[in-house]
């Protein structure tokens, strides 16, 4: 049953080969083999996917039971969940049992079959999941190495067998970056295809909820799941969700693709560009129209990132002040009570883009850093429009390396935001974008990322599904 | 370069309590930061209207009516230190 994906399971489910309630009883058992070794979940919910699973099970007999929602789920630990625990990776949110169930949780299915809520860097701030509270998550491929992040506990559930899939969020990268590390599929889709709402936020205007999979049709039907208008977020898109799976094997052939000159440059890794140029004329074999793109203020979009990222999150974490949840410190005074608390509760990367962000956005900075990142943001939207009118795709690395060690890149910040420098220009410009593996170097998996434009998310997984085919990359449980 | 006391100005607007230590090696990294972040002002983008968010929304509006909110015992539920129907702060200064 571990070597099924999702797709295959639910299918398995349906035809009643499989119950609900044994895929979850696999998925926990799982969970306590390989947990002491790879630490992805920050919480362990076996009784909830049991229970759950049950309520599935009856339903199934009686109809009305969405293909997806037998199959268990990993749920990073940023998106509030009813009754379970949700830290953030977060000392300030160590106790912190949130009222309600995140919309895109609400909207997989009534009985959401969660195995446990995944490690990541705090707040979703990181690139290697070391800036957890709670102790990094290991790569599954190699332990010694960083799964990526801020989503890492969830990519390495998925890698590890720990559930078939699981959410993360992508804010510069968080979803794509860590499944490429992993070895697995993620998809960033467009800005505003899923609710954000209980997803506690990090970057408002850049922050999404994504799908983390063994390949891209569970993707697909990941997103199915879970996309849609919510009247809780007013940034929600009305715009119709379309059917993910029914042009999933149309090919590439005579589709256009861009290769991003600008992410294909001496700042990645050989290896990885090695195996980038590889699928491209696999692609191009494939019966795709192979060209050049260039996204000339891709050299700016790092530097703008991490003005409007910090300035965002410098602000949404005003809320933790130890008044409504989370941790308080003891103090006479309000205001000390506040420092106290936030001193106390917060970690090194929290501290420093909190001290970043206020400093972008403060009197006499703002026009010269927030303001003018701000513009390179629109100068990006240009550079993707442009380049999307020629181009239906654009194809680049998700990350300018594979997994690093554990420790590599903690005392250099900067060295840690180039983790970014591929995977923020789509995030910028709220564009969709999925990493798929395209292979390995130095035995260690390659992310192919791909783009597209706004709301096209059917045509980027045509093109991730043929990557896939021509990857010739299957799938393997680790470790 | 971000003196000392910018870097004591700054933790102060955000309400961010610092140790003597953190002020010397966050200061400096902000520095290294701020340094490579530098590089966005050789654009000359004097003309280009700038982006808050990437979709072409405006004014979301709702009907302004009350639905399902939270009962007063459970949203305190989540407090450090509730009181009667109220989140209790320490003494404002």
């Amino acid at each position: 049953m571990l070597d099924l994906t999702a797709s295959a399971l639910a299918e398995k489910i349906r035809e009643g080969e499989i119950s609900a309630s044994e895929a979850a009883e696999t998925a926990n058992n799982r969970v306590e083999e390989v947990e002491g070794s790879v630490n992805a979940l920050l919480t362990r919910t076996p009784e909830v996917a049991l229970e759950r699973a049950g309520r599935v099970d009856v339903r199934l007999r009686n109809g009305g039971v969405q293909p997806w929602e037998a199959v268990p789920l990993v749920v990073k630990d940023v998106l509030s969940t009813k009754g379970v625990r949700t830290t953030c990776g977060s000392k300030i949110l160590e106790d912190f049992t949130p009222l309600y169930d995140a919309s895109a949780l609400v909207n997989f299915g009534e009985d959401l079959v969660m195995v446990g809520k995944a490690n990541m860097d705090e707040f979703a701030m990181g690139s290697s999941t070391e800036n957890s509270a709670y102790g990094p998550t290991r790569n599954p491929w190699d332990l010694a190495r960083v799964p990526g992040g801020s989503s890492g506990g969830s990519a390495a559930a998925v890698a590890a067998g720990e559930g078939w899939w699981a959410l993360g969020t992508d804010t510069g990268g968080s979803v794509r970056q860590p499944a490429a590390l992993c070895g697995i599929v993620g998809l960033k889709p467009t800005y505003g295809r899923v609710s954000r709402y209980g997803l506690i936020a990090f970057g408002s205007s850049l922050d999404c909820i994504g799908p983390m999979t063994r390949d891209v049709r569970d993707a697909a039907l990941l997103l199915q799941a879970i996309a849609g208008h919510d009247p809780l977020d007013s940034t929600t898109s009305t715009a119709q969700v379309p059917d993910y799976l029914a042009d999933l094997e149309g090919g590439v052939s005579g589709m256009k693709i861009g290769v991003v000159k600008e992410l294909m440059d001496e700042r990645i890794d050989l290896g990885v560009r090695d195996v980038v140029g590889r699928i491209v004329d696999e692609l191009e074999a494939a019966g795709a129209e192979v060209g050049e793109a260039s996204l000339p203020h891709a050299y700016y979009a790092l530097e703008a990132y991490y003005i409007i990222a910090p300035a965002e999150i410098s602000s949404n974490l005003a809320r933790f002040d130890g008044v409504r949840y989370g941790l308080r410190e003891q103090a006479d005074g309000v205001h000390e009570m506040y420092r106290k608390t936030r001193e106390r509760g917060f970690g090194d990367e929290a501290k420093r883009r909190i001290m970043l962000g206020t400093y972008a956005l403060s009197s006499g900075y703002y026009d010269a850093y927030y303001a003018q990142a701000q513009k390179v943001r629109t100068r990006m939207i240009g550079d993707f429009r442009h380049a999307l009118w020629h181009y239906d795709v654009l194809i680049s690395p998700t990350s300018p390396s594979v997994a690093f060690e554990i420790g590599a890149k903690t005392d250099d910040p900067l060295a840690m935001y180039l983790q970014d420098i591929c995977a923020v220009p789509a995030s910028l410009a709220g564009i969709p974008a999925i990493s798929v593996p395209g292979g390995l170097s130095d035995g260690l998996p390659v992310g192919v990322q791909l783009m597209s434009n706004h709301f096209t998310e059917p045509l980027l997984l045509r093109a991730a599904r043929a990557t896939e085919e021509v990857s010739g990359f299957r799938f393997d449980l680790k470790p | 370069m971000i003196s000392e006391e910018q870097v004591r100005h700054v933790a102060n607007l955000a309400r961010l309590g610092l140790t003597d230590e953190e002020i010397s090696r966050i200061g400096g990294q902000l520095d290294a930061i701020l340094d490579s972040i530098e590089k966005i002002r050789e654009l000359d983008l004097e003309d280009v209207p700038p982006t808050a968010n990437p979709l072409d929304l405006t004014n979301v509006l709702r009907p302004d009516e009350p639905r399902g909110e939270l009962a007063p015992d459970i949203a305190l539920s989540t407090a450090p230190d509730p009181v009667d129907d109220m989140f209790a702060v320490p003494r404002i200064d």
